[in-house]
């Protein structure tokens, strides 16, 4: 029987298990632990936490190896309205880390029209670019970028495609990996190699990013993983580092799209560029009222930031979503961020936490944002927000 | 016009704690909860119901204690539900999570339009949805924020994409996915609650729905968790003591150190 067992007579019934398990799944039931497996995904953190090895888990049948015909790392480059994205680079930077430890060839696919800078992606590594370029893709529909970018999948069997978390990639990747059989990993914040058996170990935030998990995509290829902008860094460009530009001619027959554009409406009133900006000044729910948000805004003024906010100020309606970092909002990378009167729940860390610099202002020295920070200061933001500003101002 | 809205129940993620002594999950008082995001779903096919006639069918996949989110699920305005629960089903990953809702939709049969979340809080993928529609094999179109018409074979829709958003058409059946700003979902009705409390739901197993053992749960699923662990911290951030003047001199002299401001 695959799936996971508790050895009764090995189980004390302590107890141990019961909080641990994500889910909730585990009852005490005549002094043994009891699993509802049917909502169970095998994650093994009771496994982990039962002191009486009483708890089971299979968790790989005997299959088949993967098929050795898959080899290099590819990276799906999104472009919108001709420009590559950033996350691409960022992708390209860390498949180039992977290429190398697996000894393969690390490639960049490209699908649109008229798209700057295709070869400048040879600097961050790219040994080949496949680019299919027609004028039929300059609007950016899904369907054709699912069946094209399967159809080159199938053609030159790459070991592992990675595609930027944004949400173009997350809504059209998911569909190439269903189409080509194989399994995706969303949102990974840690990609590394398992040289031995030559797996991808793709590591990701789960269960509001309170969890970390390993996820192995063990017989299926390609493994396929997205990642969220920001969460790895682009490397130095090496000019001297040339690609190799290899046009695809777009299969217009092949493509029926099943969905139809007809309309793009801009919207200009999204000002906020969270993810580009050098400097972030975020509030969070220390500032207590809506009013109490302007600090945040002077703050930033004086900066010259952009400004971010926990979740709490959104959810209570103090600023609008597009400024929420975290999980469920945007992640950055700034070079400096301050995080002013923010606890720092995992979710909002998870959005932050590889800034250059972090700077925590908070009253209760326990709270975990002291723990990612650069400096902190304890003590009331009321004071000493104004205080900072003023100081800055004056140069 | 037949719906079928998908929903998962899910842990009440947005409060939980670490237990920073033993490096484990605080879960005392954390209720499950339905996916927030699937309530826009559920609410958006009851709209389009009451607007067009037909029928909802609230659909899940879960243990056995999920029925309880599809009684409420009537109580706000579906009219059936069904309940995918199997010992075989555990350890799906989204791909084999997909298959089985699409198996599950497939024996509904009559479904002009199956309605997902964006997301769950959960898991946090975003992937049953576009994965269900390749199971299907029918249209898909994710961030709806309005069905603007469902008729004559045609269905129109307003998603938002990054920078602003897009009018898109599709022949029916698909499959959409819903962001939060598409409705707000209404509270139940106590004719609803009297109906959910009567209601029978059933629940399907691998074999109801003409699962192969193979494509279930892990054997049918192609990624595998491997470890979990709690993220370690070790770090801790240099304070800067004193009155908050001397603590906010030192923190600019820092900051100016480092050419940051």
């Amino acid at each position: 029987m695959m799936g996971i067992q508790i050895d009764i007579e090995k189980c004390t019934g302590c107890e141990t298990c019961v909080p641990v398990c994500p889910f909730g799944l585990i009852d005490i039931i005549d002094d043994k632990a009891r699993i509802k497996v049917e909502g169970c995904n095998l994650c093994g953190a009771c496994k982990d936490a039962c002191a009486y090895e009483a708890i089971e888990i299979e968790q790989v049948l005997e299959q088949a190896p993967a098929s050795d015909e898959y080899r290099g790392v590819w990276v799906f480059a999104e472009q919108r309205h001709g420009e590559i994205k950033g996350v691409a680079y960022e992708l390209l930077s860390k498949g180039r880390e992977l290429a190398d430890t697996l000894k393969t060839e690390l490639c960049a696919v490209c699908i649109g029209h008229n798209i700057k800078d295709v070869a400048g992606m040879g600097a961050y590594g790219a040994d080949k670019i496949y680019l299919i370029d027609d004028p039929a893709l300059a609007i950016q529909i899904e369907d054709p970028y699912v069946t094209e970018l399967a159809r080159l999948i199938r053609e030159y069997k790459p070991e592992i495609v990675l595609a930027g978390a944004t949400p173009f990639g997350r809504s059209f990747f998911p569909r190439v990996a269903a189409r080509l059989h194989t399994g995706l990993t969303a949102d990974c914040t840690g990609l590394d190699i398992d040289t031995e058996k030559r797996l991808l170990l793709q590591t990701r935030p789960t269960f509001g990013g309170n969890i970390m998990a390993t996820i192995i995509c063990l017989v299926k290829r390609p493994q396929m993983a997205t990642v969220r902008p920001r969460t790895f860094k682009r490397s130095s460009s090496d000019t001297n580092h040339k690609a190799q530009i290899i046009k695809v001619d777009f299969n217009k027959e092949s493509v029926t799209s099943k969905t139809r554009l007809l309309d793009f409406v801009a919207d200009i009133s999204e000002k906020v560029k969270l993810e580009d900006a050098d400097i972030i000044v975020s509030g969070g729910r220390g500032l207590g009222k809506l009013e109490n948000f302007q600090l945040i805004r002077d703050l930033a003024a004086a900066l010259g930031a952009a400004v971010g906010s926990s979740r709490p100020p959104v959810d209570e309606g103090w600023i609008s979503y597009p400024h929420q970092v975290g999980q469920t909002g945007k992640t950055v990378c700034p070079k400096l961020y301050f995080a002013i009167g923010i606890s720092g729940a995992v979710q909002h860390l998870a959005g932050m936490q590889t800034a250059d610099c972090i700077i925590a202002v908070n009253d209760d020295p326990d709270a975990p944002i002291f723990q990612v920070a650069t400096y902190g200061i304890v003590g009331d933001l009321f004071k000493i927000v104004p205080m900072l500003t003023e100081r800055l101002k004056k140069g | 016009m037949n719906i079928v809205v998908c929903l998962k129940q899910v842990p009440g993620t947005t409060e939980v704690k670490i237990d920073p002594k033993t490096n484990t999950l605080i879960r005392q008082g954390i209720k499950n909860i339905v996916n927030p995001f699937d309530t826009y779903a559920l609410e958006e096919g009851v709209r389009l119901k009451e607007r067009l006639g037909g029928k909802v069918t609230a659909l899940s996949m879960g243990p056995t204690q999920a029925i309880e989110m599809l009684r409420d699920a009537i109580s706000v305005g579906a009219d059936d539900a069904v309940l995918l629960s199997d010992a075989a089903f555990a350890g799906s990953d989204t791909w084999a999570t997909a298959y089985t809702l699409g198996k599950a939709v497939e024996k509904i049969k009559t479904c002009d339009l199956v309605i997902c979340g964006r997301q769950t809080i959960d898991g946090d993928t975003g992937q049953v949805g576009p994965e269900l529609a390749e199971m299907l094999d029918v249209p898909f179109i994710s961030y709806v924020s309005k069905v603007e018409e469902i008729a004559n074979g045609i269905l129109r829709v307003r998603r938002m994409v990054e920078d602003g958003y897009e009018t898109i058409e599709a022949t029916p059946p698909a499959v959409i996915t819903v962001v939060k700003e598409i409705n707000t979902p209404r509270l139940p009705s106590l004719r609803g609650m009297t109906k959910a409390k009567s209601a029978q739901i059933p629940t399907w197993t691998a074999q109801d729905i003409g699962i192969e053992k193979d494509r279930a749960g892990l054997a049918g699923s192609a990624t595998q968790v491997v470890k979990v662990f709690f993220p370690q911290r070790e770090h801790h951030a240099e304070m800067l003591k004193g009155d908050p003047e001397t603590q906010v001199n030192a923190l600019v002299e820092k900051l100016r150190e480092a050419k940051l401001v």
